[in-house]
């Protein structure tokens, strides 16, 4: 076994210095009723060619945007990854170390987290951002809890325009602590509708949940909605699942939101069937000490030379344990690293002009499609670079038809909206081009096959 | 000749930030094909005020710089108890970067999806034979994730018998996550001494169980190394008073192919993939916690759940009693690619193996300094050891050892974990270390405990080698400094 | 260490004050030694009412957190304002600059169940 170097003299020789005769004998103190008298069921070692056949077969039967025209989003985006970020997160130095808990042989990694923190508070417009999270889901979670805990509030307003997997995760995180989750639904031009969130909100209202852009790709007034919430003395959680528009929309901070909170995977991360991204969390300065996840922070070593180290530990589980103020106990710090190296690559321009691009993109998108007979697009408000189309054909065979011309054309929306049978979601990036597009309306149009 | 540390060529290296000049930039992008549109004037930003504009030499540099401040697994010897810093194998890496994998969207159509799906069947059915669960869910980002997965499974068993228990009984020796995730699922904590064995006793478990006890948290082997002799008993009382036993699996490493913790009694376990299945670190994640449950748990499980049906594989989201989803999409199926890869290579034996030469490596080290370090339990160590510095002289103590440990050039055991032990050292050797990588460490140890006594400035101003001394945690956490400010703001 | 000899002390390591039915409340020098460098100091605001054996506060060093409690009931007065900046006043200072709170006295008899110093001496003598 090519991965552990004990040769057969070794052992005897530390068997011999630990005075037992067999290997075995170190497991004197699992009860022999609890061992397990057979070998384990599984398949036989592969050496590292077959291992790599079998992977690739696996993978040869997955679509992907290699494969086909794909206008996938909803969460998880297919952008541009340039070359440098494997080959940057590739040094070993960074991806087989752990948690920094040892500062002066963890430097790369804590400056790079510090840099991460640094651009995440850039982008939102906010004061203070956490190493990050699971994801963006999840991220929404703890800062709903964040604000239950700094508002001593229990009512918790989420728009139904979130993200529906958001709003689940929400559920879950919420439901043995007493707290009140409405909903909100949506005006007819897909924002919030702030007439019923002015009717909702009230003294029990902790804060005020919405997607920027939300999952239909409208651009919510966050403006509007801060100034309700905070009328009640409610925060706004501005969660963000496509964060390249931040290059483009004003900062969630700059519109009023307390805690902003999103995923980071559009940031040099393959969409990898969903997962590893990560959630980025930021918040006012006031509020740090009720933050979830590990913190980043400057400091001096005994020579007066700049270093950086884990700090406000306080909060969290290794310490405080039931009174943390999360149970989390990790980052994603590579993905972090992933959203460092990109956004530094991108830079000031890049970050802007990316965000224009799938803007541009998205509207010629929109303007094509709503040329085609029987096509519409239901919500009237801005969108960034994904949006709702309605269609008076069945949307089943149109997928099904869709498919055959190796096109996924976005996501059918009953699943999670019953009552939007014939609505599906498109979304385009940079990664699109203009043919591409023209493709993509072609085969709506009934053409192409 | 040892592989100690030297102090060769360090870079200095400043903020990206500070690399910034007008004008420079570090992307390509085609040119826009489409007409360009804007948005109304209102909604735009001018600029996203202080983001660097940097040439790609210029991240390259800055980025390589940094990681050679790191120490990584790759670097050298890394024994952090608890954290089973085995070997990260590339082919994992290189499996986890085929485009059909990693270019996979979350959603895909199932039929599209099929290679994607067929090895998270396969990887969730294998953690269940090693495990000895009934089923499992990929779906926790982390360890702690998975601990929430699974203490909500265990409050949705008594929720839908009508069962209002209140309390979740915690040994001493837990992992802070334990604490905190009972709390967050809307229990109370009850603590219960280890006592001075070590080990959790029947009789302990059996004066604290009482019908407002909904669960056990234990960690098996627990956080001293040691393994839990009485499990199946504790299970037994727990389950005669009505609760379920929850099993933090940080330290599977120790039981691959020797005991399964799904046939001691246990009802509800957690994984470590970036532990005992060999997954990257990655700085602090990504991680991924699978859960493994026993049969009657299995309506709870997180949704979707990746199902067969006959040759086809598919999501199962028709799931009434779950305790719903714990984040989006399906898990972080790019840690998942890389499990699956080390279990194809290492196979059933491969994996008994590990356990076995991990259990070996503790214990050498444990026979190599017992008798110089302070041993506060005695029963026999599995996986990992852990010392104390109550031996030490001259006012040094376990952090000092820690940073002068640096200065020979390893990474410091986990420190002052668990609690119960003072002045904790919790060494993790990992299967993937040979014995003449064992004995430099245990060299080193021996040499630092003669220059407590002999010389014990070296250990108190330890680290001297590293680019950095040690840093003013007290400051950074008096005046937080959580980014960087241009000059002036 | 010092145990001044006009103070009360709890238990829990906290020390008091009395004039006439106001009582000033801090930690104690043994309290600020076993913590360490205090980093933050979380206190309750004017007004707000203390219990008698219940926490109304916490004090943070950089790898511990440890809560207040009252040593008596009542409503809070003042609120030292200098503490969050300046957290290390609780280990430069625990008995003057670093006092906490002062609170106005609901039932003088919870004195009773205080220490004096030499008790309280002792008391410290014995966890150590």
């Amino acid at each position: 076994m090519r991965y552990i170097p004990h040769t057969e003299d070794d052992i005897r020789q530390m068997l011999t210095r630990i005075g037992v005769d067999t290997v075995d004998a170190l497991f004197s103190e699992v009860p022999s009723d609890l061992r397990l008298n057979r070998d384990l069921d599984l398949p036989e070692a592969l050496a590292e060619t077959e291992l790599l056949r079998n992977f690739k077969a696996l993978a040869a039967v997955n679509a992907t945007a290699q494969t086909h025209l794909s206008f996938l989003g909803g969460g998880a985006y297919n952008h541009f990854i340039p070359a440098v970020v494997d080959q940057l997160i590739s040094r070993s130095e960074f991806y087989t170390a752990y948690t920094p808990y040892q500062p002066e042989i963890s430097q790369g990694t804590l400056q790079a987290i510090f840099e991460y923190q640094t651009l995440i508070c850039q982008l939102t417009g906010m004061e203070v951002s956490n190493a990050s999270m699971y994801d963006g889901a999840s991220a929404t979670a703890e800062a709903v809890l964040m604000a239950v805990r700094s508002t001593r509030r229990k009512q918790i307003l989420i728009a139904d325009s979130l993200h529906p997997e958001y709003r689940e995760t929400i559920a879950t995180y919420c439901r043995h602590l007493q707290i009140d989750l409405v909903a909100l639904s949506f005006a007819q031009n897909g924002q919030v509708d702030s007439d019923e969130l002015s009717a909702h909100l009230g003294q029990q209202t902790a804060a005020v949940v919405v997607g920027y852009p939300n999952f239909f790709g409208v651009v919510e007034d966050l403006a509007k909605l801060s100034t309700l919430a905070h009328d009640h003395g409610a925060l706004l959680v501005s969660a963000v699942a496509e964060p390249i528009s931040l290059g483009l929309l004003k900062s969630p901070g700059e519109l009023g939101a307390d805690i902003v909170v999103g995923e980071g995977q559009s940031f040099g991360m393959p969409v990898s069937f969903g997962g590893p991204g990560v959630g980025f969390f930021a918040a006012k300065q006031k509020a740090v000490r009720s933050m979830p996840g590990r913190l980043i922070g400057a400091t001096t070593d005994i020579h007066g030379k700049t270093g950086y180290v884990l700090t406000l530990a306080t909060r969290e589980q290794h310490i405080r344990r039931e009174k943390a103020t999360s149970n989390i106990c990790s980052n994603q710090g590579m993905c972090a690293l992933m959203a460092a190296i990109y956004l530094s690559l991108l830079g000031k321009k890049g970050i802007r002009e990316v965000a224009e691009q799938n803007l541009a993109k998205a509207a010629y998108a929109r303007a094509a499609i709503t040329a085609i007979p029987g096509f519409c697009l239901p919500f009237s408000a801005p969108v960034f670079n994904e949006f709702v189309v309605e269609t008076t054909k069945p949307l089943d065979s149109l997928f099904i038809r869709l498919e055959r011309l190796n096109i996924l054309g976005g996501i059918p929306l009953t699943r999670y909206y019953p009552g939007m049978e014939n609505r599906f979601l498109v979304c385009v990036t940079e990664q699109h081009r203009r043919e591409e597009i023209d493709v993509l309306v072609t085969a709506l149009k009934g053409g192409g096959a | 000749m040892n592989r100690i540390g030297t102090s060769g060529l360090q870079l200095n290296e400043k903020l990206i930030f500070e690399h910034s000049d007008s004008g420079r930039c570090g992307y390509s992008l085609p040119k826009l094909d489409v007409p360009a549109v804007s948005l109304p004037e209102q909604m735009i930003r001018t600029e996203v005020a202080g983001f660097p504009e940097v040439s790609e030499i210029d991240v390259v540099r800055h980025y390589t710089r940094l990681s050679t401040w790191n120490y990584g697994v790759d670097s050298g010897f890394y024994p952090l108890g608890s954290c089973t810093m085995k070997y990260n194998p590339k082919v994992n890496e290189a499996a986890a970067r085929i485009a059909g994998l990693a270019d996979c969207h979350p959603y895909t159509p199932g039929h599209l999806s099929q290679g994607a799906l067929e090895l998270m069947f396969h990887l969730q059915t294998a953690l269940a034979e090693i495990s000895g669960f009934a089923a499992v869910t990929l779906q926790p980002a982390a360890g702690a994730h998975g601990e929430l997965a699974g203490m909500l499974m265990v409050r949705a068993w008594h929720e839908a018998k009508g069962s209002r228990r209140s309390k979740v009984l915690i040994p001493d020796t837990a992992h802070g996550t334990n604490p905190a995730t009972a709390a967050l699922c809307g229990y109370d904590v009850v603590p219960i001494e280890s006592g001075g064995s070590g080990v959790l006793t029947a009789e302990t478990v059996a004066q604290f169980m009482n019908d407002d006890v909904a669960a056990l948290m234990v960690t098996n082997p627990n956080t001293l190394g040691l393994f839990e002799s009485d499990i199946k008993k504790i299970c037994e009382i727990v389950h005669a008073g009505g609760g379920l036993v929850y099993c933090d699996g940080a330290n599977l490493n120790a039981l691959m192919g020797i005991a399964r913790p799904g046939d001691m009694g246990i009802d509800v376990m957690h994984f470590n993939l970036h532990k005992t299945f060999s997954t990257p670190h990655g700085g602090g994640g990504p991680g991924s916690g699978p859960v493994g449950v026993a049969k009657k748990l299995i309506p709870y499980l997180p949704k979707p759940v990746v199902v067969q049906n006959k040759t086809e594989y598919k999501l199962d989201f028709d799931r009434p009693e779950s305790i719903g989803r714990l984040r989006s999409f399906y898990g972080n199926f790019g840690i998942m690619v890389r499990a699956w890869a080390y279990i194809l290579s290492m196979g059933s034996d491969g994996l008994k193996f590990a356990s076995q030469m991990a259990v070996l490596n503790a214990n050498y080290i444990r026979a190599r300094l017992a008798a110089v370090y302070h041993l506060p339990h005695q029963h026999r160590s599995l996986h990992e050891v852990v010392f104390s510095d109550a031996n030490l002289p001259n006012d040094c103590h376990t952090l000092d050892l820690a940073k002068r440990l640096i200065d020979y050039g390893y990474h410091p055991p986990t420190i002052y974990f668990p609690l119960v032990v003072k002045g904790a050292i919790m060494i993790e050797p990992t299967e993937t270390e040979s014995k003449e990588i064992l004995d430099e460490f245990c060299d080193a140890m021996l040499a630092i405990a003669k220059e407590a006594a002999e010389n014990p400035d070296l250990l108190h101003a330890a680290p001297t080698l590293t680019r950095v001394g040690r840093l003013d945690e007290t400051a950074a956490a008096r005046q937080p400094c959580l980014s960087w400010l241009p000059e002036g703001l | 260490m010092e145990f001044p000899e006009d103070f009360l002390y709890t238990e829990e390591h906290e020390w008091v004050l009395v004039e006439d039915d106001i009582v000033t409340v801090g930690i104690t020098d043994f309290a600020q030694d076993a913590l360490g460098d205090i980093v933050f100091v979380e206190l309750p605001e004017v007004g707000y009412q203390v219990e008698a054996g219940k926490t109304f506060g916490v004090v943070e060093s950089v790898k511990a957190v440890s809560d207040i409690y009252s040593p008596v009931t009542g409503e809070v007065l003042e609120v030292n304002d200098e503490l969050p900046d300046t957290p290390e006043l609780v280990n430069t200072s625990p008995y003057e600059g670093a006092w906490m709170l002062k609170i106005k006295l609901d039932d003088p008899a919870e004195l009773d169940l205080l220490m004096d110093a030499d008790a309280y001496q002792s008391f410290v003598e014995e966890e150590e």
